[in-house]
């Protein structure tokens, strides 16, 4: 799986000039105009600048600011307990607190070498698909809301999003700051009506996606305004360490819940889908396929899902102080590859705490994509990329 | 054909309206002020500070520990030990908090406080309507205000403090368990004593632990 990816980025290695970005020249009489888009735009889904100079409606030079949000949470992480950051890393990108909680989780048990019990994992693996649909439908709702559909896919993304919120919040108690997941397991245990409840809530979601699907993959101005926008080759992608859908609807196989085989992933049967012209098209198709193979793992999960307790009784919730060392955890979370990098120097606090955040690296070739289309579809391009600045300025 | 997406659309939008009316599923709203969708169990939104019995300064389970606050991720918590001691649950003397505060701006309603305390003393509360006028006394709760009583705790989260209240009453069956035997044992040492001075009464005529002894069975 990680053998084509590195074919690739021997190929561009090879290649001259390939981190440059193209050079776009000004055509026609007019004078260039330097236009702020953003931080307050309706299309940047948060505080977020592009500056772009423009020859008429065309991009020839896009520049991506952010910071607007930055709110520290790497240097009060390394401040606090352990535990105390977990809240916080519900915080980062709060579409999806469950697979925060989850790659946080990982660093920490690969640190302190901490056991997670079975139905945990379970449990861990349900609520992180919930989130990928979740994330994914929302996705799909804004960037047909930014193609001028004002609002109707948004609202029906929405409805499925609350069911599926509904969910999290008898169990965790929050419908977005879920702060479930713990060292050596979850906080609480699912009751089995809660089982039967997220049982009932797949059933209706394939009607859900095929709805969907009907109204929109052969939609005329999704078609039209999307095939063909905003293409990313794979060399670039690899290069510029883009993960998640976006890369894989670049046509490059690579999916870290099949390449990592963290948690327990080996044992449920999916595939992982591939983009075949590298479009915003392709982004949203992915998106979609992605949905359909997550209800399947809901499916066998919830199946499967065995007895036990939910918490490694020699886990330590107070006065929890891993031994000296470094642990990196990653996860396929619904926007990419997120990692949490920590050292630690055996005291309570870490050392070091460092987020890859998916979608910061992920808007590093929004400049290569948006060059030469016009200012209508860098907002579409944008909005492929699917980006929360909570995680982006962190 | 052109124009056949709108129109595939308009149908599903009309089939919802129309729908709506007819079934609960569809229509997904609730009037908020007037209807509320009803909570679940697990809700938590703000810490509060459980007692036991009526009074709450008397039955306040709170040990002035300061693990939440120390613990306590934004630092919202404000606790001061008392100067001097009341008795606890098992009727053994413990500080109290003399202030408890909690700043509702700050809290960011994670539940770690909750998961950190030894002595059950805080919990989460569900109640979400917290809003005020006043910017700076009404965001920063005291800890009379954080008071709520255990049955309040049974009305919002009825299992889990079945769960709480069974582990308190084992915790002081234990207590109460080991300070019988312990009172057992000192008077089984007395009557041993006594009787050791029974034996040997022309060694030490009239010793103190004899004495001592025979005023306890008595």
């Amino acid at each position: 799986m990680s053998a084509p990816t590195t074919d690739l980025s021997m190929q561009l290695a090879r290649q001259e000039g390939w981190n440059r970005p193209p050079v776009i020249e000004p055509g026609g009489e007019g004078e260039l105009l330097e236009l702020a888009m953003g931080p307050h735009h309706p299309s940047t889904h948060g505080v977020f600048r592009m500056d772009v100079v423009l020859d008429g409606e065309r991009v020839i030079k896009l520049k991506p600011v952010f910071g607007y949000l930055h709110r520290n949470h790497e240097k009060i992480a390394e401040n606090t307990s352990y535990l105390a950051s977990m809240p916080y890393t519900d915080r980062l990108d709060y579409f999806c607190s469950l697979t925060n909680n989850w790659a946080y989780a990982l660093a920490v048990e690969k640190l302190s070498a901490q056991a997670v019990p079975e139905r945990a994992e379970y449990l861990r693996v349900i609520l992180a698909e919930f989130t990928r649909i979740q994330n994914h439908a929302s996705t799909i709702g804004f960037l047909l809301q930014e193609m001028g559909a004002s609002g109707t896919p948004l609202m029906y993304a929405f409805r499925e999003r609350e069911k599926i919120l509904d969910l999290f919040e008898s169990l965790t108690g929050s419908r977005m700051m879920c702060n479930y997941m713990r060292f050596g397991g979850c906080r609480v245990d699912a009751s089995a009506a809660w089982l039967d409840a997220a049982r009932k809530v797949v059933s209706g979601l394939p009607e859900f996606v095929d709805e969907f699907e009907r109204f929109l993959r052969t939609n005329e101005i999704l078609m039209a305004r999307a095939q063909g926008m905003g293409v990313l080759r794979p060399e670039l992608a690899v290069n510029a360490g883009i993960t998640g859908p976006m890369l894989r609807a670049s046509g490059v196989n690579y999916d870290i819940r099949k390449v990592d085989h963290y948690g327990i992933y080996d044992r449920f049967k999916f595939r992982v889908p591939l983009g075949d012209h590298w479009d915003i098209y392709d982004r949203y198709m992915v998106r979609m396929l992605e949905m359909r193979e997550s209800i399947g793992i809901l499916e066998q999960a919830l199946k499967e899902i065995p007895g036990g307790p939910v918490m490694d009784p020699k886990a330590k919730i107070r006065g929890f102080r891993p031994k000296p060392g470094e642990a990196y955890g990653r996860i396929e979370g619904p926007k990419g590859e997120l990692g949490f990098y920590l050292i630690s120097d055996g005291s309570p606090n870490p050392y070091r705490y460092r987020v890859r955040p998916p979608s910061l690296i992920n808007l590093t070739v929004l400049e290569d994509m948006c060059l030469g289309h016009n200012v209508a579809d860098v907002v579409l391009i944008f909005g492929s990329v699917d980006i929360v600045l909570g995680e982006v300025d962190r | 054909m052109l124009g056949e997406g709108i129109l595939k659309g308009l149908s599903e939008t009309a089939k919802n309206f129309a729908g709506s009316f007819v079934s609960k599923e569809r229509l997904t709203t609730v009037e908020y002020p007037e209807e509320r969708a009803p909570l679940p169990e697990a809700t938590r939104v703000f810490p509060f500070l459980v007692y036991d019995g009526s009074d709450w300064q008397a039955g306040m389970r709170c040990v002035a520990c300061q693990i939440c606050e120390k613990e306590c991720p934004p630092k919202c918590i404000y606790i001061e030990k008392s100067k001097d001691k009341k008795p606890d649950y098992v009727g053994k003397m413990q500080i109290y908090p003399a202030r408890f505060e909690i700043d509702v701006s700050v809290c960011m309603s994670c539940q770690i406080c909750v998961e950190v305390c030894p002595f059950e003393a805080i919990k989460m509360d569900s109640e979400f309507e917290l809003s005020t006028d006043d910017r700076f006394g009404g965001l920063l709760h005291d800890r009379k205000r954080l008071a709520k009583s255990n049955e309040y705790y049974h009305s919002i989260h009825p299992t889990e403090a079945a769960e709480v209240d069974a582990r308190l009453a084992e915790e002081k069956a234990k207590v109460e368990a080991k300070a019988k035997a312990a009172a057992e044992a000192a008077a089984a040492k007395a009557t041993a004593s006594a009787k050791a001075a029974e034996v040997a009464p022309a060694a030490n005529a009239a010793s103190k632990p004899a004495g001592g002894a025979e005023e306890s069975k008595a």
